[in-house]
């Protein structure tokens, strides 16, 4: 137990000291002129940035209002792509009917850079938050869909077998033992497309917007205020690591009947 | 009276993955009493397993007749239980839950299948587990589950595929006397697959020996030992002892054949 404690508090100080390092030698070598501020920034610089977005709004706007635009965008987009991931997914799973004759659809459809859907959204959607949850969506669907399709397909027959003897008719064999079992597949890939579903609302506010952080960004690119392009990585960051943590808990209450693996690489 | 179970001339056979046809079962008749337990017997892949797939209908034979009571069986036939070798409880159920699941799909309340649910909980032991998850049960702990699991169904037919191969050598016996004692609660026939005949004969009524695959009964031996029985004890018995070896030289030859195919596709 002592033990366990005293890695923790070791593992928190290195931690600590990498930021240090990192940040310390960027601000340095920012400062000594070796590494050219104007366009790599420095720390110091950012903070300042972020700090004057709090205190006195950016020029599009209060900061809280461009990240909560983001957010919205995210979870709108990650929301609608997991849901329909799943749902197809878990359908084209079970009916191998459906799958043999939509498979090579899906996987043409998985082969284009959907990044690119993102100007087409701009256009057919308009420039305000549709068109921004429809191209984080689309980035989510995949990699969910793929996850959720695999997951159906790998259902322990003995399981099926023993629902089936049960008395468990066709709704009930999916509700109760295909998706709680594709389950774990299906969170796993939540974790990745959280980030997608960012992604996708970033680069959407790329093609065009009128607030949000993406666009902060594209605005300070526009600016050559790199300070202003990291101080918006940062604000990213942040929200993906509050996502993270959410869809972690989400995981430990939906899998509880997983038994508690002890992981030395736990971050 | 027609039989509980009866296979006439069934034939099995599955195709490869390489495009070839595999015959597991062929020609074979069997017939199981109403209320008889009968283990079946035979040589590692023989079709044990085929054998009771075909009388659940999960499979349908390719040839020949699977009858339940007089009616022929097509897909799943209501009135069957069935447990696993495997694990097949639901590790995202609670022992409870589990339990319930059968009831539940029958159309009972919720209320209604927790209630029989915890009855039958009790009645495998597992009283004050009913909460627990299956990863945190023992392997014997989960097939008192998986036993509560089928019997709760009330099955007029109970098969039983090595359920206890898995178990270390106390706790089977343990099992099997606790399987003994719930099965004589009730009026099922039972058909038990094995391939260890001691436990066939403390076991049962009745053991059928499958010869090596293509699979059919080589012959059925009656066990006129006295119930109620203990499978730890009976095994000392003379009477038992004479069944044994009465038993065994059939299924050597058999054993014997399934070896010394097993060595040769091994050597190819």
């Amino acid at each position: 137990m002592r033990d366990a404690r005293r890695r923790r508090i070791t593992v928190q100080a290195l931690r600590l000291l990498a930021a240090v390092v990192w940040l310390g030698s960027w601000e340095l070598t920012t400062r000594l002129g070796w590494v050219d501020k104007f366009f790599f920034s420095q720390p110091s610089e950012i903070v300042q940035k972020i700090w004057y977005w709090i205190t006195q709004g950016t020029e599009l706007g209060p900061l809280w209002d461009q990240v909560l635009t983001t957010m919205e965008e995210t979870a709108g987009g990650f929301v609608v792509g997991a849901l329909l991931g799943i749902v197809i997914g878990v359908a084209l799973g079970r009916n191998h009917l459906l799958s043999d004759v939509l498979g090579p659809y899906v996987k043409a459809a998985n082969a284009i850079p959907r990044v690119v859907l993102g100007a087409l959204f701009a256009i057919s959607l308009g420039l305000d938050i549709k068109s921004k949850i429809a191209t984080a969506a689309i980035l989510v669907f995949f990699v969910v869909f793929f996850n959720a399709f695999q997951g159906a397909r790998e259902v322990d027959r003995n399981l099926i077998a023993n629902a089936r003897i049960l008395g468990a008719d066709n709704r009930r064999l999916t509700t109760e033992i295909v998706v709680p079992s594709a389950l774990s597949w299906i969170i796993a890939s939540l974790h990745t497309s959280f980030g997608l579903a960012l992604v996708g609302a970033v680069v959407g506010e790329l093609f065009g917007a009128t607030a949000g952080v993406g666009e902060l960004i594209y605005s300070a690119e526009q600016n050559f205020d790199a300070a202003g392009v990291f101080a918006g990585m940062f604000l990213l960051a942040a929200i993906a690591l509050v996502a993270e943590a959410l869809i972690t808990a989400l995981e430990n209450r939906l899998i509880r009947w997983r038994p508690q693996v002890i992981t030395e690489t736990r971050i | 009276m027609p039989q509980a179970i009866q296979l006439r001339g069934v034939t099995k056979q599955f195709l490869t993955p390489a495009g070839g046809v595999y015959t597991a079962l062929r020609d074979l008749d069997m017939a199981v009493q109403p209320g008889e337990f009968c283990a079946v017997v035979g040589p590692t892949g023989c079709g044990k397993s085929t054998t009771l797939a075909l009388i659940s209908g999960l499979e349908p034979a390719t040839e020949g007749e699977v009858e339940l009571f007089g009616k022929p069986v097509a897909g799943i036939a209501s009135g069957i239980g069935y447990v696993f070798q495997a694990d097949a409880v639901f590790p995202w159920k609670t022992v409870l839950e589990n339990v319930a699941a059968g009831p539940r799909y029958h159309g009972a309340s919720n209320r209604e299948a927790r209630l029989q649910a915890r009855d039958w909980i009790a009645r495998v032991g597992l009283a004050g587990f009913e909460d627990r998850y299956p990863y945190q049960l023992s392997g014997g702990m989960r097939k008192r589950v998986a036993l509560a699991q089928s019997l709760i169904n009330g099955p007029r037919v109970l098969l039983m595929d090595e359920p206890f191969s898995a178990l270390d050598v106390q706790t089977r016996s343990l099992m099997e006397n606790e399987l003994l004692g719930l099965w004589s609660s009730t009026s099922a026939s039972v058909v038990f697959v094995t391939h260890d005949l001691e436990e066939a004969i403390s076991l049962s009524d009745r053991v059928f020996v499958i010869t090596a695959a293509p699979g059919t009964i080589k012959s059925n031996y009656v066990v006129d030992l006295p119930r109620p029985r203990n499978v730890a004890e009976i095994r000392f018995q003379p009477r038992f002892v004479e069944i044994y070896e009465e038993i065994w030289k059939d299924l050597r030859d058999e054993v014997l054949v399934s070896y010394e195919r097993q060595k040769r596709s091994g050597a190819a």
